[in-house]
C-alpha cells in the first residue's frame, strides 16, 4: 500500500510540474454512446487543430460514468482534485455533477439541451459563475429556413405536437419565435396520442401550406399517417430529426455530434486563452447535416432546389 | 489520488452508508432480498430536489424523503405479506413502478439542486475547506443514524424483528407477529435509502431518475466488505462496518478512476465491483478452511 501511495504521490507531483507548459483538459460523459463519443473526439480534434496535441502539450483525460450518476459525481471530484484548466462534461448529469463539484475551475459543457433548466447557467446570454458551453437544442431556426426554402410562398406553417410532452411545448415557443422572424405564422395541431395524429394533420389542410413535426415522441411514432396526409394534400413536411426523413418526411437538418464537439473545442480554446467562462454566452450547436428525401418531395408536389440537393449530406431517392 | 478526490469518495461512501445500513437490515436482519432500494434511492433524491427547489427546508426534505422511502418499503412488504408474492419479485415490482413515480414526482427526468440551501451549506462557514466539511457533516449524520438503529435493534421490538428474520417459525411460536416485523423492517430499510438519496441529490447537485440503477449491488458490496473486515456479533460495530465497507468501496472506485492507476479505467468499474464482492465472499471461506486444518 505504501508503495502504491508513493507512486500516486510521485505521479501527482509530475502532473503538477507539467501543468506549467501544457494545457490540461478533462472530459467526461455520462455513458459511452456513439453521439457522446463523437462529441469527445470532436473536442480532441478541435483542440489539436488549434495546436494542442494530446500527449504533447495537451493533457487530455476522458472518463465515462458508465451510465451511473454516482460515478459521475466521483469523476467530477476526481477531476476537480487534479485541477485541470478546463473540465468538459458531456450530457446534462455529467455537467451538473461537475458544476456541483467546483465553483472555480472553468467548465465548458457540451450536448446539454437546456442549460438554464438544468440549472447550469443563470441565462444563456450571460451564464455567470464558472460555467458555459454548447447546447444541442434542436436547430429550430434552420428548420424554419428549410420551410422557407421548400415552400417560399407559404404564409402559415402547421406545428403538430403532443401538448403532454414538455420538450415539444418548449420547442413550440422557439419555433413560433423563429417563424415569426421569417414572416410565417404558426398553426398548432395537437394530438394527445398517436391514434390522433392523422386527424390533427387533417385539421391543418387549408390552414397551412407546410407542416413541421418537432422531435415529439408521440407524433414521430405515428409519422407514416402524417406523411400520408402531407402527400395527399401537397403539404411539404419538414421534420425536427433526420431519421424521420428516411421514413417519409421531406427534409431536416440535424447534428453531426463530431461537429458539436468541434464547436465545443472553440469555446474551450477561448477559456484556455484566459476568457472568463461566465462571460461567454452559451453557444447553440449549428445543424450541419441536411438530409432530403427526393421521393417524398415529389409526392408532396415540391421540386427540390438544386442548391439544396448539392448541400445535402444525404439524399434519399 | 488527490485529497479532493479522496474526500469526495469518502463523502459518497458515507451517503451510500445509509443505503448499506438499510440493505443490512433487509438482507441480514430480516433475510429479505429487497431490490426496492433501486427505486427508493432516486425517489428520495427526487423528493429532495422538488422540495428544496421549491424553497423548503433541506432537513424537512430529508424527512419527507425518508417517509417516501418508507412508503416504498411498505408497498413491497404489503405485496409479500398480504398476497404472498415472492419477496424478490415483490421488490422488483415496486422498483419498476417507482421509475414512473419518480418521473411524476419531478415532472422530468432530471433536476438540478446546486446553489441551493442544503443540509451541508450552513457548515461551510466553519473555516474548513468545502471538501472536508461535507464528509465531516455526513459522518456525524451517519453515526447518529447507526447509534439510533443499534439501540432500536436492541429494544424488544428490534429483538422481535431479528427473531422474525432469523427463524420465522420460532418467532411465530413465541408470539412475534412476523408480518408486522416485515412491514416495519422494510419501511425502516427503505426510509434509510430514501435519506441516502436525498443527501445524494444535495451533495452531487442533481436528482436523476437513472441514479437508482445498481443501488442494491453497491449496498450489498458495502455490507459484504464490512462483514469481512469486522467479524463481530456486536450490532453497533456490525452496522458501522457496513458504513466503513461503503466508504472502502467508494475509495476503491476512486482508485480505479485515478489516472492510469494500476492500468484501471472507469470502464473497469463493474469488474472491480464484482472482484471486490467475490473476494469478500471467498476470504471468509479460506479463513474457515484454515481453522479446520488446524
Amino acid at each position: 500500500m505504501r508503495r502504491i501511495l508513493l507512486t500516486a504521490a510521485a505521479s501527482l507531483a509530475l502532473m503538477t510540474a507539467a501543468t506549467a507548459q501544457t494545457a490540461k483538459v478533462s472530459v467526461t460523459a455520462i455513458v459511452e454512446h456513439p453521439a457522446l463519443d463523437a462529441v469527445r473526439d470532436g473536442v480532441r480534434d478541435g483542440l489539436e487543430e488549434a495546436g494542442y496535441k494530446a500527449g504533447d502539450n495537451l493533457e487530455f483525460t476522458y472518463e465515462s460514468a458508465q451510465g451511473n450518476p454516482a460515478t459521475a459525481a466521483q469523476i467530477a471530484r476526481e477531476f476537480v482534485g487534479n485541477s485541470p484548466d478546463v473540465i468538459v462534461p458531456i450530457s446534462t448529469p455529467s455537467a451538473q455533477a461537475a458544476a456541483a463539484a467546483t465553483r472555480d475551475i472553468p467548465i465548458v459543457f457540451s450536448a446539454v439541451t437546456d442549460p438554464v433548466a438544468a440549472g447550469l447557467v443563470a441565462s444563456n446570454e450571460a451564464p455567470g459563475g464558472n460555467v458555459t458551453g454548447v447546447s444541442d437544442l434542436s436547430p429550430i431556426a434552420e428548420h424554419v429556413a428549410l420551410v422557407k426554402e421548400v415552400a417560399p410562398e407559404a404564409e402559415a406553417v402547421g406545428f403538430i405536437y403532443n401538448p403532454g410532452e414538455a420538450n415539444s411545448v418548449v420547442l413550440l415557443e422557439y419555433f413560433r419565435e423563429a417563424a415569426e422572424k421569417e414572416g410565417l405564422s404558426v398553426v398548432e395541431a395537437a394530438a394527445n396520442k398517436s391514434a390522433d395524429v392523422q386527424a390533427a394533420a387533417r385539421s391543418l389542410v387549408g390552414k397551412a401550406q407546410a407542416i413541421y413535426v418537432p422531435t415529439d415522441n408521440t407524433i414521430v411514432s405515428a409519422l407514416e399517417s402524417l406523411v400520408a396526409v402531407a402527400e395527399e394534400n401537397d403539404l411539404p413536411l419538414i421534420s425536427g430529426d433526420t431519421d424521420s426523413v428516411e421514413r417519409g418526411a421531406l427534409a431536416s437538418v440535424g447534428f453531426n455530434y463530431y461537429e458539436v464537439g468541434k464547436q465545443t473545442a472553440e469555446v474551450v480554446l477561448r477559456v484556455l486563452k484566459g476568457e472568463n467562462p461566465g462571460e461567454i454566452p452559451v453557444t447553440f450547436a449549428t445543424g450541419t447535416d441536411l438530409v432530403v428525401n427526393r421521393k417524398a418531395a415529389e409526392a408532396m408536389g415540391v421540386t427540390l432546389p438544386q442548391a439544396m440537393i448539392e448541400r445535402a449530406s444525404k439524399v434519399i431517392e | 489520488m488527490s485529497a479532493i478526490a479522496f474526500w469526495g469518495a469518502v463523502e459518497l461512501g458515507l451517503i451510500y452508508g445509509f443505503v448499506a445500513v438499510g440493505v443490512y437490515l433487509a438482507f441480514r436482519v430480516l433475510d429479505f432480498p429487497d431490490l426496492t432500494v433501486d427505486g427508493s434511492f432516486p425517489l428520495g433524491a427526487a423528493i429532495a430536489a422538488v422540495t428544496i427547489t421549491a424553497g423548503w427546508d433541506p432537513w424537512l426534505a430529508c424527512l419527507l424523503a425518508a417517509f417516501g422511502g418508507a412508503a416504498c418499503g411498505i408497498v413491497t412488504a404489503f405485496l409479500n405479506v398480504r398476497f404472498g408474492i415472492l419477496n424478490l419479485l415483490a421488490s422488483i415490482l415496486t422498483m419498476i413502478a417507482l421509475f414512473s413515480v419518480n418521473l411524476r414526482v419531478m415532472g422530468r427526468p432530471n433536476m438540478a439542486v446546486f446553489n441551493r440551501e442544503t443540509v451541508i451549506t450552513p457548515f461551510y462557514d466553519l473555516g474548513l475547506p468545502d471538501h472536508v466539511v461535507r464528509p465531516l457533516v455526513l459522518s456525524v449524520l451517519v453515526l447518529v443514524t447507526v447509534l439510533v438503529l443499534a439501540r432500536f435493534l436492541a429494544s424488544d421490538f428490534g429483538l422481535a424483528m431479528r427473531a422474525a428474520g432469523a427463524n420465522q417459525r420460532m418467532a411465530r411460536a413465541n408470539g412475534v407477529d412476523v408480518g408486522r416485523q416485515i412491514y416495519a423492517g422494510m419501511a425502516i430499510s427503505n426510509a434509510l435509502t430514501g435519506i441516502g438519496g436525498a443527501l445524494f441529490a444535495q451533495v452531487a447537485g442533481f436528482a436523476d431518475v437513472t441514479s437508482g440503477v445498481g443501488t442494491i449491488v453497491v449496498g450489498l458490496a458495502a455490507v459484504i466488505v464490512g462483514e469481512t473486515l469486522f467479524r463481530t456479533r456486536a450490532l453497533f460495530i456490525a452496522l458501522l462496518a457496513c458504513v466503513i465497507g461503503s466508504v472502502i468501496y467508494r475509495v476503491a472506485v476512486q482508485l480505479a478512476l485515478s489516472a492510469d492507476f494500476l492500468f484501471l479505467r472507469a470502464s473497469d468499474l463493474n469488474l472491480v465491483t464484482a472482484v471486490l464482492v467475490a473476494l469478500a465472499l471467498i476470504l471468509p471461506r479460506l479463513r474457515s478452511r484454515k481453522v479446520v486444518a488446524q
